[in-house]
């Protein structure tokens, strides 16, 4: 019989993982408790009252006016996320190409917008786009429109403003993949004589392209759930499914009504992650690497 | 090691501080928890109905807020054990809480205030606590002589041109539909639903903006956004105070109220009848419009003297503006019929 030695560098090693596990357990304990158990509430709320029920289900998929919510919820979610690309590349390219004091400055004031409240960011687009607003009244003093331009409490109003609030999200991603392509690719591309043009499109675009998917995934799911911004500069037309969920609490004495729509939502959510991993890895969407 | 200890006095400060919120909870004798809608509106009660009726019954009233109680109502009755005692509600969600059973029925032997207020001012399960009305309201810079005074004149594009909003709400917007098609302010309920929504369709495309809050509609005329569109009477008057120029009118409003009730299985139930009888006391009542515009919800508010005429001229619920007004029935709104129109609001709205 031999007396085993324990390693100490095993024991070392268990007693971190033990620690590493206590450290973890708050935030594992609040996730579960704040987001586990919530959403299970809501699946089980949205197929239970009073018995087993898809009654809440069958409304989502049949009433018209919930597919048209998630048909324009996807059409806000797909303009916004092809302008924040637009808008979002060149800066995130021109803060890669620019001297490090540069980029950070660029990056800066992508960023800084995060620290205003989306409410008061939603209330200025309101004071820049409204019918007395800078805008109009500009446009008005240097007599290009006669009326006043409808800008704000339409689908217009709504897809500027969440542009302008989720474009750091398009952004970042595309930063962080530009910065990992070698600059001596392009060196390479322009000694075999391939014109500026010609390397960006054969060689920087496409090696970007997993940020390129990254920041859209982001924007487009993030759009989806949007809600303030709809509500106060949609002008009460505009009708995204976050704002059909908290209606349908209203609306039906039973939160069964609005727990489907949120499901079905959340599962949209998800289908769009599950595709996106194939072609890129999930860290990489939520920004890890 | 040293990390095991910080856990144990973490854990340590976490029980403190349970067991401090399980101490607040039972340190006074007779206490209600009191529900309103939060804002300038609460403030108003606490100074004229909460604080004074806490010190004449000799009980602690703590009061909570939140915009829309009803969900906070169904989710804390569903559970067994509520929080709350009284809530300040729209007269509607007692009525269906009534309904439900999640809201208790009043015994109003032992409610001397609420019995002696007239019967279209209470239910079983509620007594009116506040007066507002859905009223038509303008600018004085597009309308300087000529205003809209009538909810045909609102539906008149041709003779008021301008920009219009309405609430995002069937609530009072179906009612004004039905009058600017010429039903009489008395004779609207049952509504004609169908009807209605047909003359809703002819505004709709001059509608620039469907409100959803009260904040919102008041930042609509107060920044010019609109010319004329429906509010609540103390928006109106509280932008009209910060000096835009805007009025509004009676004639046509829809008289709405909230009302007073008591969770089903309230925790303090005895003294939150005693608390409900003494908040709907005829002189707390008419303290109320002396701090918000806000009518009292007890019309015999009006008889104490409290109340200058030239105040009264101005509220919602005094008689001779209420006249010109339709008083809105809850009763039909909390109806089968009521409810499958509000379910309608929405298809009209998405169309």
């Amino acid at each position: 019989m031999t007396i085993s030695v324990p390693d100490p560098s095993q024991k070392h090693q268990r007693r971190e993982h033990a620690l590493m596990l206590a450290l973890v357990s708050p935030a594992l304990l609040v996730i579960l408790a704040l987001i586990v158990l919530p959403v299970g509430w809501l699946g089980w709320q949205s197929i239970y009252h009073d018995g087993f029920t898809l009654e809440n289900y069958r409304r989502v998929f049949t009433e018209d006016i919930y597919w048209r919510s998630f048909a324009l919820t996807f059409e806000i979610s797909l303009v916004v996320t092809g302008i924040a690309l637009l808008l979002g590349y060149p800066v995130a390219y021109l803060a890669n190409s620019m001297p490090k004091g540069w980029s950070i400055l660029i990056l800066s004031l992508v960023v800084l917008p995060f620290w205003t409240s989306v409410l008061v960011r939603a209330y200025a687009w309101l004071a820049l786009l409204q019918r007395t607003g800078v805008i109009n009244q500009l446009l008005r003093y240097l007599d290009v429109t006669g009326e006043p331009l409808a800008l704000v409490h339409n689908t217009f109003g709504t897809v500027v403003a969440t542009v302008h609030i989720l474009l750091p999200f398009m952004v970042l991603p595309l930063y962080a993949t530009m910065q990992k392509i070698p600059s001596d690719l392009m060196q390479a591309g322009a000694s075999l004589g391939a014109s500026p043009s010609l390397t960006f499109a054969r060689v920087f675009l496409p090696l970007s392209l997993p940020g390129v998917l990254a920041g859209c995934t982001m924007v487009f799911v993030l759009c989806l759930g949007f809600y303030i911004t709809p509500e106060l500069l949609g002008g009460g037309r505009t009708v995204m499914v976050s704002m059909l969920v908290s209606r349908n609490v209203e609306l039906y004495n039973q939160f069964g009504a609005a727990s489907a729509v949120a499901v079905v939502l959340l599962v949209s959510v998800l289908a769009i992650f599950a595709v996106a991993s194939r072609f890129i890895s999930l860290d990489r969407i939520l920004g890890q690497k | 090691m040293t990390t095991k200890r910080d856990f144990r006095f973490g854990y340590a400060l976490l029980g403190g501080s349970l067991g401090l919120f399980a101490t607040t909870g039972i340190a006074a004798a007779e206490q209600i928890t009191f529900v309103s809608q939060g804002g300038a509106y609460q403030q108003a009660q606490t100074v004229a109905i909460l604080d004074p009726s806490a010190k004449k019954l000799g009980i602690t009233v703590n009061q909570d807020s939140i915009p829309d109680a009803w969900p906070a109502i169904k989710t804390q009755v569903g559970s067994g054990k509520p929080i709350w005692d009284v809530v300040d509600t729209p007269t509607g969600n007692c009525l269906r809480g009534g309904e439900q059973g999640l809201i208790e029925k009043l015994d109003f032997s032992k409610i001397p205030n609420g019995a002696a207020m007239p019967e279209g001012y209470r239910s079983p399960y509620s007594v009116s606590y506040e007066f507002y009305s859905s009223v038509l309201s303008y600018s004085q810079k597009t309308f300087p002589k000529e205003a809209p005074n009538s909810w045909a004149d609102f539906w008149d594009v041709k003779k008021f041109p301008g920009r219009r909003a309405l609430r995002n709400h069937p609530f009072a917007t179906l009612e004004a539909a039905l009058m600017a098609d010429g039903v009489a302010p008395d004779k609207l309920y049952p509504l004609d639903v169908d009807r209605a929504f047909k003359k809703l369709e002819e505004i709709k495309p001059h509608i620039t903006v469907w409100w959803t809050s009260g904040a919102q509609s008041a930042q609509l005329l107060n920044d010019d956004e609109v010319d004329m569109e429906m509010a609540w009477n103390g928006r109106v008057s509280a932008v009209a105070k910060e000096g835009a120029k805007v009025a509004f009118t009676y004639n046509q409003g829809v008289l709405q109220s909230t009302s007073l009730c008591i969770l089903k299985g309230a925790p303090n139930l005895e003294t939150a009848v005693k608390f409900l009888n003494e908040a709907v006391d005829p002189v707390h009542q008419a303290n109320l419009p002396l701090h918000i515009d806000y009518g009292p919800g007890n019309p015999k508010a009006f008889e104490t003297n409290v109340i200058k005429p030239e105040r009264a001229a101005q509220l919602p619920s005094e008689p001779a503006n209420a006249a010109k007004q339709a008083l809105m029935s809850y009763a039909w709104w909390s109806s089968p019929a009521g409810e499958a129109a509000e379910k309608r609001w929405a298809s009209f709205m998405q169309k």
